[in-house]
Formats: structure tokens, sequence, C-alpha cells
């Protein structure tokens, strides 16, 4: 079974600014005593919520005008820090689909791809002029169009970028890579058969 | 042109190309913990498929692990940490996989237990949920931290996707200064290409430095590859290597031995393979380092001031304005002499024998500063023997130390060991976020072991240097 094709997500955005976000704060360490991802949406960003609250500044993830978001808009080296998945799954289950960020840490990208969350890149102009257009029209929807690398909404269409392999697997449905990588089993167990080291070089 | 370690491994383990335009890649040892396996348990469950090579993969736990005696009995006082260790029990039991348990008296952190054991070998590719994986890259692995789903890949495929990444050499040249270690070794790569420097690269780790290291310190150079943004961080096999691993449980004996250390030295890079980047370090240059914000790059010398906001590039402003605003510290500041509330000894970059013997030696016959809270975490039950073996746990206790049992304890807030409120810690662990030690508002300074014990009985950060004669 092939994941769903994904070609296009239409959604509000919501900015997230600053670099070097990393999965720690995406979703602190104690949310992470579970056996399931069932609810971990609820903690997204759940210190850093707190921490702007006691200055009487909102974050925008506990923001009324975001509550709606599907497209979260960041800057550099966004999820960085952890592999633990708990990160993307924790933006996906609060309701982000998809990220603009102008880069990523590359295990937290490919968490994502595995999870169909198309992520985009984009310079830091496009991405803080993104931000700026949700922070002053937080209704608009933003449509990211997959093939086109493109996000249509309140400032026209943007020109982003997306990582060739990345989109042909959100094309064609083979995001999923489980159901790739099982076709090939066999395969697998031959190149094992030749690895010395897995009959502990007898 | 030669070949570099990197792709002589990945070309031995690559099963073919994939549509999407990675590889699949054969994973040779899989290595799981409590925190991000039940997941990926479920989904091989719920698409109902089986483990096909369960003899690869081995289990601890870690991370929820209370480190005291008391608190280790069952059920475990925290109802999550007794599901979640219930669990990757009965999922080891279920898939007949290895678990190093408590019970069985040899569980540890999961990155400490790999090489003691012998299971990591040069020439493997590894793979486990979780990011410091890169340290098993010390015997010349390709070693991947990876995501839950990837779990459930390599669990019901024993194999991973992976795009082929670019090499980086770094040539550590010339010798370390009498008190700088293989920690202040990585601290320096990371202040000097940044935590996303390495991001698209496989780090080759090399030089007179390196090649001097001991295995362990390789692996904690190799641990923090991931905080400077790398996949992955090797160093080549050598007989220092070979050395470490001749006689541990999982290695090959006798002439199977030969032939493995044969097929080892052919994997070593080429001396003219190419490298995508090359970056020279001197040894002679790199001093103490301590970190004073709130990633591992933002650290200093410890002799040095903290630097200038304006002195970094206009993007990182932000996240240096946020660091010195929840440090609390201030620009110009000197860095010696910041008082510290709490010491950790311990974690997957320094808690082996190596790392607690060298801490010892700056402990001795001193006291823990008056005021101070230090905890000596061993990385592993077979650890804990040897230190108690040669009574290192004496020293720490005489000295006023928490003398604990194997666990990730402080390294991050899983489990009972935490900072309050927005208490200092001086952290032999790799990560310096906010909120990373169990406070929203607690504050990491990383450093060496040396530099730690010497913070906790001066109660504060101190030069490592000035306490050398002793
Ligand atoms: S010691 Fe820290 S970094 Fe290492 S595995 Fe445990 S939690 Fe992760």
């Amino acid at each position: 079974m092939a994941g769903k094709i994904v070609t296009e997500i239409t959604g509000p955005g919501i900015p997230l600014r600053g670099n070097d976000i990393d999965t720690d704060r995406i979703v602190p360490a104690r949310f992470l005593k579970c056996v399931t991802f069932d609810g971990i949406g609820k903690h997204a960003f759940a210190d850093d919520i707190k921490g702007l609250a006691v200055k009487g500044e909102t974050h925008p993830f506990a923001d009324a005008r975001f509550a709606n978001a599907a497209v979260l808009v960041a800057n550099q080296n966004f999820g960085c820090g952890s592999s633990r998945e708990h990160a993307p799954q924790s933006l996906q289950r609060w309701g982000i689909r998809a990220i603009i960020a102008e880069s990523y840490s590359e295990i937290f990208y490919g968490n994502c791809v595995s999870l169909a969350i198309p992520c985009f890149t984009a310079d830091h102009e496009t991405c803080a002029k993104l931000q700026d257009a949700i922070e002053s029209n937080s209704e608009g929807d933003l449509t990211l169009n997959i093939a086109a690398a493109t996000a249509t909404g309140p400032c026209g269409t943007i020109a982003l970028q997306i990582q060739p392999g990345a989109q042909s697997q959100f094309l064609d449905g083979s995001w999923n890579a489980r159901t790739g990588l099982l076709e090939n089993l066999d395969a697998a167990k031959a190149v094992a058969e030749k690895l010395a080291y897995v009959s502990n070089y007898a | 042109m030669g070949q570099s370690l990197y792709h002589k491994v990945f070309d031995r383990h690559c099963v073919t190309q994939l549509a999407s335009g990675q590889f699949q890649l054969f994973i040779g040892l899989h290595l799981i913990h409590e925190v991000t396996s039940p997941q990926a348990f479920a989904m091989v469950r719920e698409q109902n498929l089986s483990v096909p090579f369960p003899d690869r993969t081995f289990a601890t736990v870690d991370h929820i692990i209370p480190t005291t005696g008391a608190g280790r009995q069952r059920p475990l006082q925290d109802p999550l940490a007794e599901e979640m260790l219930q669990h990757i029990e009965q999922n080891t039991a279920d898939f007949g996989i290895s678990f190093f348990s408590p019970d069985k008296n040899d569980q540890g952190i999961v990155h400490v237990i790999g090489p003691e054991r012998g299971l990591t070998q040069p020439g493997m590719t590894i793979a486990c949920g979780d990011s410091h994986t890169s340290t098993h890259g010390a015997f010349g692995t390709l070693a991947f931290g990876i995501g839950t789903s990837q779990v459930a890949d390599v669990l019901a495929t024993q194999t991973l996707a992976m795009a082929k990444l670019k090499v980086r050499r770094i040539n550590f040249s010339g010798a370390l200064q009498p008190g700088v270690y293989a920690k202040d070794v990585a601290l320096a790569y990371i202040n000097r290409l940044g935590v996303n420097g390495g991001v698209g690269f496989a780090y080759e780790f090399g030089g007179e430095v390196i090649d001097r290291m001991t295995m362990e310190e390789r692996m904690t150079v190799c641990n923090m590859s991931i905080e400077g943004g790398a996949r992955c961080g090797y160093v080549n096999p050598d007989q220092t290597t070979f050395d470490y691993l001749k006689g541990r449980d999982y290695c090959p004996e006798g002439e199977a031995w030969e032939r493995a250390v044969a097929d080892w030295q052919n994997l070593a890079s080429d001396a003219d393979a190419d490298y995508d980047d090359v970056i020279e370090i001197k040894g002679e240059d790199i001093e103490p380092f301590v970190t004073w914000g709130i990633t591992p790059a933002q650290s200093v010398g410890v002799g040095q001031n903290l630097p200038a906001v304006d002195s970094f590039a206009e993007a990182d402003q932000i996240v240096v304005r946020e660091a010195y605003e929840y440090m609390s510290f201030e620009e110009g500041q000197p860095i010696v002499g910041t008082p510290v509330d709490v010491v950790f000894i311990g974690s997957c970059t320094n808690g082996r024998m190596s790392d607690l013997r060298e801490a010892a030696k700056f402990v001795k016959g001193k006291k823990v500063a008056e005021g101070v809270r230090a905890l000596v975490v061993p990385g592993s039950q077979e650890v804990a023997r040897q230190a108690i073996a040669e009574g290192l746990n004496k020293v720490f206790d005489e000295a006023g130390f928490q003398w604990r049992e194997a666990g990730c304890s402080m390294c991050l807030a899983m489990n009972p060991d935490q900072l309050q409120g927005n208490e200092i810690s001086a952290s032999t662990s790799n990560r310096n976020f906010k909120g990373r030690q169990g406070s929203p508002t607690g504050r990491t300074l990383l450093m060496s072991p040396a530099m730690a014990a010497v913070a906790a009985v001066e109660g504060k950060v101190t030069d490592v240097r000035k306490h050398l004669e002793n």
C-alpha cells in the first residue's frame, strides 16, 4: 500500500520567527513519556508558550488568530536537535500540514517526509515576507503546490524550493518509504549474505 | 582517486537505488530504547509485518530509568515510565530481540553498551532512534540517528532509505595542551562550523590529535557530530580500534578475528581519498571550552569573555539575544567565575570509565563546594562495576558527590534527575537547549568531565588548567 498522493496543501499560515528552533522546544522532553503519539499535539511549544505568557506575550502556537493554521513559516535550521519523531508528530497533530523555512535539520526533514508533511525552503527575505503577510492577514489561506513548488496567498504567488527526491515522493505517494523497502526484502537479504560480519566472520 | 570510508561502507550496504533517488541501505546493527521504539513496534503490528533480522537489533532502557536503587524498584514510581519499560520488555520478548536490562545487570545508555559489548564493529551501518547514534562512528561505522517511522522501517526490513552525503574531513593537527580533552575538541569544531555547518555532510575526523586518542575519546568527538548538524561522524579504524574490540562479547575470535581485522584495515579512507571539503584545526589552538548559551555552538574558551551580540551574523543575532536573555548573562562578562548550582558528570558523551577516572583525579581528597548538588552517573552498569572495582565511587562519595546507577539521568528531563527553577548546571552532556535538563528555565553549561569536576569543587566555572599540578 503506497501512501496517498500529495499534490497541494491549502490552509491558513502561522509565523514562527527565529533560527535554530530545536526539537526540545517543539515538544519538551518531559512530554515524550508516552507509548503512542496520540495527544502529543497539545504539547507543541509548551515551554515557549509558558515562557512568553509570563512576560505577557503570546506565542504563535497559543495565538487564537492562528488556531486553524496548517502552514508553518519558520527560519533557519528548523527542527535541529533530536532525531525523535515526536517533534513533527506533535506539529502534525496540532494541525500543521506543510512547512516553509530557510533550512531544516536533516533528520527532522526526513521525519516530515515520512509523515507526508512537505517541507519547502525559501530565502530569508521570502520567509520574512510570508511571516509578515500572515501576521497581517491570519485568515487568508496559503496554497502550496508541490509540483510547481509555489505558495499562493495574500502576497501573490511565490516561488519556493523543494528537494526533488521528496517532491517526487509526495507526487507518487512513495513518501511512505516502508512500502518500497519491503518490495526489496529479498535483495536486502542477498546483501546481508555478502557481509562477512553478519556471520561474525565465520 | 581513492575512496573515503564513507563511500566504501555505503557501497557494501547498498541494496538498490529507490525511485525517490535515495538508496536502500542494509543496516548491520539496530539499537533501540524505550522512548522511540514503542510507536515503531505499534506500526509494525498495525501493518502485520514481521521482523526478519531479530538478531541484528538490540535493546536497552536508559532515558526514563531512575538512577537511585530505590527508584529502580518495580513498578517504577512514575506510571508513564513503568508503562514504557513494560512496552520494551514485551516488544523485545514478542519479536525475539535481545534486551540489556537492569534485571540482568547489563543495562546502560544505548551508545555506551553497543561499543562496550563489541556490538559496534568497523564497517557496519548502524541505526538507532536516537540522535547521538553518531557516537558509534568512532569505530569506522556509518551510524545514523533516525525517527520512529524509520525505526519501524528497520524492524520490518533491516534497511533504510538514505540519501548519499558529502564528506568533510576535519583534520586536527598537532597535539592538545594539558587540560584540554576530547570534549573540548568536539565543542571546538561545533563552535567553528556552527550548529548547522554539517547539514548534508558526514564528518570524517582525523589528524594527529585523533590518531592519538583512545576509543573512548573518539566516541566523545563523534557523539557530538549531530550537534554540528552532520548526519554522522566517524574516525577511520586503526590499531587502537582493534585493541579496544579484541575479546569483547560480540566480537569474532581466533581465525575469524584475524579475518575481521584484515577486512577492517581495508576500510579506512585511502590516502588519496576525495573529500567534498577539508577543514584544518590546530590542536594547540583548542582551549577548554564552556557553552554559555542555548545551542552547543554558543561557547567560549574558558579564558574568554562572552561575545558581543553584534559580533554574530545578523541572521544569528535573534538566537544570540534569546540566549543572553534566557541565561541572564551579559555580553563581555567572563565565563570563569560563573557560579554553578548543579554538577552532572555522565551521559553518552562523557559517562565512560576514562571520563570518570579523569574527573575523579580532580575530586580526590576535595569536597564539593557548599550548596552545590553534584551527581556522577556511570554510562552503564558495566562502567559502574569497573568504577567500583577501582574505588572511584568512594572518591566521589567522600567528596560529597552522589554516586548513581546507570542511565541518561540529567542529560534530559525524562527521569527524576532534573534541574529546579533557573539553576545553572555544569554538565558533561551534549545539549544545552532551553529546558533540556528538566526545568523550563534551567540553564546548562556544557564542558569536559575535568572542568565539571573542578566546577563542583570550586562552586563556579574554573579553568581546569589551574588545578593541573594536583
Ligand atoms: S545520555 Fe543524553 S544524549 Fe545520550 S542517549 Fe541519553 S538522553 Fe540521549
